[in-house]
C-alpha cells in the first residue's frame, strides 16, 4: 500500500483534474494533527457520505474534539470520495486516507464510521473497500483495525452486523473513551482480534454481532437472538450521559462550502412529545437540558474559534426548552450588530414560536418552518401530535404579517389507516395557509410543502406497522402534487422507492448483510442521492437471497414476534411500545410525559447511567 | 475607516481553494480576529474585501493582495498582529500598507503576474528549451479558449529557460480583465504537463496609479 508521502505526489497529480478538490486536502482551520511518532493509539472517524455532508455532522464534531482531548490518541478524519475522486483513486491505487496526516485508513488501531440513517450503508462498504479492507468483519485478522460504528441507525445494527466489529449503542461521549481504553490496552497486551473484540463487549453498550446468534422461524421471521456465549449479556442497554457534556467550540471550519457552514449547538437532548412515529425522540430520552450560560459561553467561544458568522441552535422541541425565552433574549442582547444569522428549529406550532424568531431574526431572513405532520384530527391522534387547524392558522397569520414571505410545512403521508381524505385535508389546510398569507402580504406570500413519507422504524411505537404500498402512495403524492403546485405554492415529496429500501434496511435483520454487500457489488452507493439511488440493485439483491422486500415493509409484525433488534434496549420497554401502538389503534393521544411520567421504562433500566457526579439519583424532570 | 493592503503569500495547504472559497476564508480570518469589517450598504450588506487577480487552482504565490476596509483606526502593526493570530494555515501574511480610500480597485489595477515553474528532475530539457525559443521568435499562437479563438503570444510579455538545478521557466502573462494569459495554456504550449510542475506566481506588476491627492479621511 502507498505510503503518505506517495500519496501526496499522487494527489498532486490527481486533485487538479477532479471536482472540488479542497474536500480531498484537509488543511481546514481548527484540524488537529499530532505527532504519529508520539503518540501510539490512532482513530480515524469517518462519515461515509462525500466531505460537503460530511463535515458539518455535529456527532462527529463532538467525537473529534472529545479523542482529541486525550493525550494519549490521534484522531483523524475520512470522507468518501464523489464518484470522480473514487475512480482516480481506483485508477492511481491510492487507498482512503485521513485528511490530516495522508495516512492510509488501514494503518489506524480504530476506525469509527457513524450511521445518522440507513441509506449510507453501502457507502461503509464502499470505505472499507477503498481502504484497501476486506469488508467484512469475519474476513479480518489481528493486523486490520477494529471498524466500529454508531449513531441513529444503529440502534438496529443487525443488517450491518457482518462489516461492523462492534457497534456503539447510544451516546458515545463517554462510550468512546472506554472504547479506546480498552484498544490502548489491548494493543499493549498483543491480545489477539478475538480477543480485543470480547473485551469490547463486556463494555456496557457495545455489541460485538459475531458473539450473538440468530435462528429464525419457517415463516422467515427471527426465533431468536442469542449469546454464543452466558459471558456475553442478553440485552445491550444504550449509553446515556447523565449530564450533557460542554458542547463543542473548537469546529473545523472548511476552506470550500459545505452544506452547512456553521456553529450547532444542542441546546437539549431528547423529547418528551412521545409522537408515535419519531425515532429520534424515543431513542434520546430522557430530555437533558443544558443550562443557559453554557449554551451561551459556548457561542461566543465557537464564534472566536471559528469566525463563523451562522449559528443553530438544535434540538428536537426547541419550544420545550424550559428556558427558551431566557435563551432567546439573552442571544440577541449579546450578540446584537454582529451580522450574525440565528436559527432555531423545531418550534411548536403556535404564536409564541414567531415571537421567538422574531427576537433573533437579524438583517437577513429565512422561511420559517414548521411541523403540522397531519392534518385531520384522526390522524393526529394516531401519530400523537394533536395540533388545532385554528391555531396553525394564526400562527401562519402572525408569520406572514411580521415580515416572513414564505412558509416551510412539513406533512407525513403513508400511515396505517390513511384515507384519501386525510390526504385531501393536507391539500385543504395548505390551501387555506396560502389564502391567509395572500391576504395580509397579497402575491409575494410563499408556501412550501414538504411531504415525507412515513417509515415505520426500530424502537418506537410503530416498529410493528406495515409500510404503505407503493401504489398507495403514488396516488396519494399525486393528489397532493395536482393541487399543491400553483403560483407561490411549491411541493417537495420523498421518492417511494428510496422509502422502501429505507424502510427494509431500518427495519431488517441481519440477513440483509448479504443484500447489502450484493447491492453494493452491483454498483449500489450513494442511496441517499436521487441520482445516484438504483432501485433496481436492491430489488434484485433481495431476490437472489430469497427475500422478498415486502416481509420487511408492507406486513404488519405480530406483536408477539421476535423483532430483529430486540435485544437492543433503548431504556423503553416493550410493554410501553406495545401499549402505544394499541392506543394509536384506538385513537387516543398520549399526553407530554413531562406533565404526567408514564413510566416508559428508561429510570428503573438506565438508572445506574443516569446519577450525576455526586451520585445523586437522576428524576426524570419532574416526574418519574 | 481605513482602508488596508495585505500582501501574503498562498502556500500549499490552500491550492486547491480557489477565488470565492479564499474570499470566505479571509471573512472568517477577520471575524475570529475581531477586525471590525466595514459592511457594504443594501439589503444583503457584505463584508468589503477586495482581491487582486485569482490564482489558479494547484498553484502557490508569493504575492497574494487584498485590500479590505475596516472601522477601526488601530495600527497597521496591531491589525497584523491580530490577524496572524487568527490566519489559516496556507496563509502567510507579510506586510500591510494603507491606501488611500478612494485609489480604484485592486481588480482593475494588476496588469501582469510573473510565474515561476518548477521542472521535474527527470524530465528532458532539450525539446523544451527548443520549445520555448520557438515560442518567443513566434509572432502569434493561436489557440481555442471554450470555443473561442485567442492569441496566447501577445498574452507573454516574457519567458525564459533556466537549465541550473532545478531546471525552471520564469514567464510574465498579461493580467488585464480580458486579456489574461494561463501559465497552464503556456505550458502546454511547451508541451509541459502542468499537473508534474510546480508553479509559483512570484510577482504582479501593477499599474501606476495617478498621484492621489486625496488620503484617509
Ligand atoms: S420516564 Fe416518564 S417522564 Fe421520563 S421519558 Fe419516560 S415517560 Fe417521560
Amino acid at each position: 500500500m502507498l505510503n503518505r508521502i506517495e500519496i501526496k505526489k499522487k494527489l498532486k497529480v490527481i486533485l487538479p483534474t477532479v471536482v472540488k478538490p479542497g474536500r480531498y486536502f484537509g488543511g481546514e482551520f481548527n484540524h488537529v494533527v499530532k505527532n504519529w511518532d508520539e503518540i501510539g493509539l490512532r482513530m480515524a472517524l469517518v462519515f461515509p457520505d462525500i466531505y460537503d455532508i460530511g463535515v458539518p455532522n455535529l456527532g462527529i464534531s463532538i467525537l473529534y474534539e472529545t479523542i482529541n482531548k486525550r493525550p494519549d490518541t490521534l484522531c483523524e478524519r475520512a470522507y468518501v470520495p464523489w464518484l470522480d475522486m473514487e475512480e482516480a483513486m481506483r485508477e492511481n491505487k491510492l487507498p482512503l486516507y485521513a485528511l490530516e496526516s495522508c495516512t492510509p485508513l488501514a494503518e489506524f488501531d480504530v476506525i469509527g464510521f457513524t450511521l445518522p440513517y440507513e441509506t449510507l450503508y453501502t457507502n461503509v462498504l464502499n470505505a472499507l473497500d477503498l481502504a484497501g479492507l476486506p469488508i467484512r468483519s469475519a474476513d479480518r485478522n489481528d493486523s486490520h483495525p477494529i471498524i466500529i460504528a454508531g449513531g441513529h441507525a444503529a440502534f438496529n445494527p443487525e443488517p450491518m452486523s457482518a462489516f461492523i466489529d462492534a457497534f456503539v449503542i447510544g451516546e458515545g461521549e463517554e462510550a468512546i473513551h472506554d472504547v479506546l481504553d480498552c484498544i490502548k490496552s489491548a494493543k499493549a497486551e498483543k491480545l489477539s482480534r478475538i480477543q480485543t473484540l470480547e473485551r469490547l463487549q463486556a463494555i456496557p453498550g457495545i455489541y460485538v454481532p459475531a458473539f450473538y446468534n440468530v435462528s429464525y422461524n419457517e415463516d422467515g421471521t427471527v426465533k431468536s437472538v442469542e449469546p454464543a456465549s452466558p459471558k456475553f449479556p442478553k440485552k445491550i442497554i444504550k449509553r446515556v450521559v447523565g449530564i450533557l457534556p460542554d458542547p463543542p467550540t473548537h469546529f473545523v471550519v472548511p476552506s470550500i462550502d459545505v452544506v452547512h457552514n456553521r456553529i450547532a449547538v444542542e441546546i437539549m437532548r431528547g423529547c418528551t412529545r412521545g409522537c408515535r412515529f419519531c425515532h429520534a425522540g424515543m431513542v434520546n430520552r430522557p430530555v437533558r437540558e443544558r443550562p443557559v450560560e453554557q449554551i451561551v459561553n459556548a457561542i461566543e467561544e465557537s464564534l472566536k474559534n471559528t469566525g463563523y458568522e451562522e449559528i443553530a441552535l438544535l434540538s428536537l422541541s426547541s419550544s420545550d426548552y424550559m428556558h427558551i425565552e431566557e435563551l432567546v433574549s439573552t442571544i440577541s442582547e449579546r450578540f446584537a450588530g454582529r451580522n450574525l444569522v440565528i436559527s432555531l428549529p423545531s418550534l411548536r406550532i403556535e404564536t409564541f414560536a414567531v415571537g421567538l424568531m422574531e427576537k433573533l431574526k437579524g438583517v437577513r431572513q429565512g422561511g420559517f418552518t414548521l411541523a403540522p405532520e397531519a392534518s385531520t384530527d384522526r390522524m393526529r391522534s394516531f401519530i400523537n401530535k394533536p395540533i388545532q387547524a385554528e391555531q396553525l392558522l394564526e400562527t401562519a397569520r402572525q408569520i406572514y404579517s411580521r415580515g416572513w414571505n414564505s412558509i416551510k410545512l412539513y406533512f407525513m403521508i403513508g400511515h396505517p389507516s390513511e384515507t384519501m381524505e386525510d390526504v385531501q385535508a393536507i391539500a385543504d389546510l395548505c390551501k387555506q395557509v396560502i389564502k391567509e398569507g395572500r391576504k395580509i402580504i397579497g402575491n409575494k406570500a410563499s408556501l412550501h410543502t414538504g411531504v415525507s413519507t412515513f417509515v415505520p422504524k426500530s424502537h418506537t411505537p410503530f416498529q410493528w406497522a406495515a409500510l404503505d404500498s407503493i401504489q398507495n402512495v403514488l396516488d396519494k403524492q399525486n393528489l397532493l402534487k395536482d393541487q399543491l403546485r400553483t403560483p407561490g405554492m411549491k411541493m417537495t415529496w420523498s421518492n417511494p422507492r428510496e422509502t422502501i429500501l429505507e424502510a427494509t434496511l431500518s427495519r431488517g435483520d441481519r440477513r440483509l448483510s448479504d443484500v447489502i454487500e450484493d447491492a453494493w457489488r452491483h454498483g449500489a452507493k450513494f442511496d441517499a442521492w436521487m441520482d445516484q439511488f438504483n432501485y433496481n440493485l436492491w430489488i434484485d439483491a433481495l431476490e437472489g437471497a430469497g427475500l422478498p422486500p415486502a416481509i420487511y415493509t408492507t406486513r404488519e409484525r405480530e406483536i408477539s414476534e421476535v423483532l430483529p433488534w430486540d435485544h437492543i434496549s433503548t431504556g423503553i420497554s416493550r410493554k410501553y411500545l406495545e401499549r402505544e401502538y394499541q392506543k394509536a389503534l384506538d385513537g387516543e393521544t398520549t399526553d407530554d410525559c413531562r406533565d404526567q411520567c408514564l413510566a416508559c421504562g428508561i429510570v428503573p433500566t438506565l438508572t445506574n447511567q443516569l446519577k450525576d457526579k455526586d451520585g445523586v439519583q437522576w428524576v426524570c424532570l419532574e416526574a418519574a | 475607516m481605513q482602508r488596508v493592503r495585505i500582501h501574503y503569500f498562498k502556500g500549499e495547504a490552500l491550492q486547491y481553494i480557489g477565488n470565492l472559497d479564499l474570499h470566505k476564508v479571509w471573512e472568517r480570518t477577520f471575524r475570529r480576529a475581531q477586525v471590525p469589517l466595514a459592511y457594504s450598504q443594501g439589503f444583503h450588506p457584505q463584508p468589503r474585501i477586495h482581491q487582486a487577480c485569482p490564482l489558479p487552482l494547484g498553484f502557490t504565490s508569493q504575492v497574494e493582495l487584498l485590500d479590505f476596509w475596516c472601522d477601526s483606526d488601530e495600527s497597521l502593526a496591531e491589525l497584523q498582529a491580530k490577524l496572524e493570530k487568527s490566519v489559516q494555515p496556507g496563509i502567510e501574511i507579510q506586510t500591510l500598507t494603507n491606501i488611500p480610500l478612494r485609489s480604484p480597485a485592486l481588480q482593475t489595477i494588476v496588469e501582469s503576474a510573473l510565474y515561476q515553474v518548477i521542472l521535474p528532475e527527470d524530465c528532458d530539457l532539450t525539446p523544451i528549451q527548443a520549445k520555448v525559443n520557438q515560442l518567443n521568435g513566434a509572432e502569434s499562437c493561436l489557440r481555442e479558449r471554450r470555443g473561442k479563438q485567442y492569441d496566447l503570444r501577445p498574452l507573454i510579455k516574457e519567458l525564459t529557460f533556466s537549465s541550473s538545478k532545478p531546471a525552471s521557466i520564469t514567464m510574465r502573462l498579461m493580467a488585464m480583465p480580458g486579456a489574461t494569459g494561463r501559465p497552464e495554456e503556456v505550458l502546454e504550449e511547451l508541451g509541459i504537463s502542468p499537473f508534474v510542475v510546480d508553479v509559483v506566481r512570484t510577482d504582479l506588476t501593477l499599474l501606476s496609479i495617478p498621484e492621489e491627492t486625496e488620503t484617509n479621511a
